[in-house]
């Protein structure tokens, strides 16, 4: 036989705690040295491009109030969709969800641009979560009524929201002295989030988003429901024993991920955008998946991975002015991160055996 | 001509990357894995195949280079899925993250340049036939498709081959314990269905609209994921719907020939909100879903 074998995946006789806690920044580091890699082959200087992603971003305030506003929409986005995911019910189409509370929020400015009074934003942010919610509910209608995988049908819709947006803003809603651009009127000041802190962009959305965190722990670690909703995921069949369908957990989790997405999407066109705009998302709904793995499906991870995320969003932009990289770096980045994270999230639940060399073992072959 | 002839004539070379990704992807599932990353795959090939085109390497040479390189990105979902025993949803989701981005990247420096597509080839006496004629005058690679489809389709009828991916993706355990590679198998359905994928997006790039543009793959990799789900995992079925969402997509081209004042963007979102109600339309059959399905799906393997 050969000379060389493989080593085997053992699966552990319980999860470890330290490779849970070792995954996340593990991953990231790998994420880095790969890119970084790619860069140079790119023809990049790797160190102006890891100083313009990484470290530039912690670097001004001006720089770092960016990285709290992107912050926000990917907290939201991503603490909705982890509930789901726990209950093994796949929402992708955040993005979609995220879209439409973005047009139901922006409905009172455009039909009533001069209406005026403390009441507006917060509406705003509500209808903007009620939209999401129902943009997701038929995924939630099509997966327990119709059967049809949540994963292809979200996703389809989100692609039909960015549509749907394109068409309000060429036609009905677009500005009629807006130069033709397909962008909505601007906003009037009572429709816009409040600024938490002068001379940022930074508003109280973001403390909404940590509010929420807070609500999504006590929901997911201390309520019965949230339990249940769990088992759902692990144990379909125990949950359904338990008086808990599996109908109702998808229902749950989509109108929970949707009303979340949507209130970012309000959030979002009420805060930095100030108007509705053919590009209000740079891929928050699909980045807002990996933010919610590398938390570890866990609230509290969330809040550090969106925070991580946001860097690299910041840190993106900037490398695109000073390194001269293309902002697709940033979607190779979040892949790549999610892809080392998988890697090592295997090493929670099994360890690596090396086969017992008899002879001299090959070292460094690769599967 | 007409609007139905019009359909006829293009129906077929639409479908073509629907078809081409949907059996690979028909392939992966069938031996028991899910690949979500079929839109990355297929991004990933369209801008390989255009780059190798653009720059002198011709199409064949696109095509095999769109091919390897999709398979090889769709080796690492193996690497880990497999290996590695990740989830596969996300693990697929991370893949078709990283096929646009790395698209994107490749691509940025030939945004919205054109080359040169293939000729047509008529089946001399059947292309003259009036109204359905033109399905008979396509390029060499929609007649290679459709071999390819016959061929996937005999190996999964007669062949120990594809008797044994069945095996496989029913039951791993089983197919174990009589001896079958199960690891191996999948690995191999894998990068089939990648380089399918990859194949998939040449055709989009170099010969159906032989143009880059990032994003020009635009969810035809999450309707060929539905279409295995239509086809309810069977080749004959899988194509009938490829020639279907082919039709549906030249359906915004023929409404604006014959001057329906619809919005073009309802028009561009048919495809996806066909796919949204054929989807439910057959998933509510669960009986049907049931008796063709593979059981094992998504799963992963261990001794």
């Amino acid at each position: 036989m050969s000379s060389f074998a493989l080593p085997t995946l053992v699966r552990r006789q319980r999860a470890s705690l330290t490779a849970t806690l070792v995954a996340p920044p593990a991953a990231l580091a790998a994420a880095i040295v790969l890119n970084l890699i790619l860069y140079m082959i790119m023809g990049r200087d790797p160190l102006a491009v890891l100083h313009a992603m990484i470290l530039e971003p912690f670097l001004s305030w001006a720089s770092f109030s960016e990285v709290l506003l992107k912050t926000g929409p990917l907290l939201l986005i991503a603490q909705g969709l982890a509930i789901g995911f726990r209950a093994k019910v796949f929402n992708i189409g955040a993005e979609g969800q995220f879209i439409l509370g973005a047009i139901f929020a922006s409905a009172i400015p455009v039909w009533f641009p001069q209406a005026s009074g403390g009441w507006i934003w917060p509406t705003m942010l509500l209808l903007g979560a009620i939209g999401g919610a129902l943009w997701a509910s038929l995924t939630a209608f099509w997966r327990v009524r119709l059967n049809a995988n949540e994963i292809l049908v979200s996703l389809m819709l989100s692609l039909v929201a960015a549509q749907f947006l394109y068409y309000l803003l060429l036609g009905p809603w677009k500005d009629p002295a807006g130069f033709n651009f397909p962008q909505s009127v601007m906003f009037q000041y009572d429709a816009m989030v409040p600024t938490l802190i002068a001379g940022t962009r930074v508003n109280v959305s973001i403390l909404i988003a940590l509010a929420l965190s807070v609500v999504a722990w006590v929901f997911m670690e201390k309520s019965f429901l949230g339990y249940k909703l769990q088992v759902g995921g692990l144990a379909p069949r125990a949950a359904g024993y338990a008086g808990f369908s599996e109908g109702r957990a998808i229902w749950l989790s989509l109108l929970i991920g949707g009303f979340a997405a949507g209130l970012a999407g309000a959030a979002e066109v009420a805060g930095p955008l100030g108007q509705l705009q053919r590009s209000i998302s740079t891929g928050y709904g699909y980045a807002a998946i990996i933010v919610a793995y590398l938390g570890a499906l866990h609230p509290i991870g969330i809040v550090i991975s969106s925070v991580v995320m946001a860097v690299i969003y910041i840190g993106g932009d900037n490398a695109m002015v000073s390194a001269n990289l293309p902002i697709a770096a940033v979607r190779v980045f979040q892949g790549s991160l999610l892809l080392a994270y998988l890697i090592a999230v295997a090493f929670v639940r099994y360890r690596l055996e090396w086969p017992k060399a008899t002879h001299t073992v090959a070292k460094g072959s690769t599967p | 001509m007409n609007a139905i002839e019009f359909i006829f004539a293009g129906m077929l070379a639409a479908a073509t990357p629907f078809l081409l990704a949907a059996l690979g992807e028909m392939v992966v599932e069938r031996a028991g894995v899910l690949n979500l990353g079929v839109e990355g795959l297929m991004a990933l090939g369209a801008v390989i195949a255009f780059i190798v085109v653009y720059h002198g390497g011709g199409h064949f040479l696109g095509f095999v280079a769109a091919g390897m390189s999709a398979a090889l990105l769709s080796l690492v979902f193996a690497f880990i899925a497999l290996g590695f025993r990740a989830n596969q949803v996300a693990t697929g989701l991370a893949i078709g993250i990283l096929g646009q981005g790395l698209s994107a990247l490749f691509g940025k420096t030939y945004e919205s340049l054109t080359v040169k597509g293939l000729p047509k080839i008529a089946i001399p006496g059947l292309s003259d036939i009036p109204v359905i004629g033109g399905l008979f005058e396509q390029d060499i690679v929609v007649w290679l498709s459709l071999l390819a489809t016959l061929a996937i389709w005999a190996t999964f009828a007669f062949t120990k081959t594809g008797l044994v991916i069945r095996a496989v993706g029913e039951n791993p355990k089983a197919a174990h314990a009589i001896g079958y590679p199960v690891i191996a198998v999948r690995v191999a359905a894998i990068a089939f269905g990648g380089m399918m994928a990859g194949f998939a997006g040449a055709y989009a790039s170099v010969i159906y609209t032989p143009l880059w543009a990032d994003g020009m793959i635009a969810g035809r990799g999450w309707i060929a994921i539905a279409l295995v789900v239509f086809g309810t995992w069977l080749t004959g079925r899988i194509f009938l719907g490829a020639c279907l969402f082919g039709a549906v997509s030249l359906m915004s081209l023929a409404a604006q020939a014959t001057g329906l004042d619809l919005p073009s963007q309802l028009l561009s979102s048919l495809p996806y909100i066909v796919t949204i109600i054929v989807l439910g339309i057959i998933s509510a059959d669960r009986r049907l879903l049931k008796l063709n399905g593979v059981a094992s799906l998504g799963e992963p393997f261990e001794r």
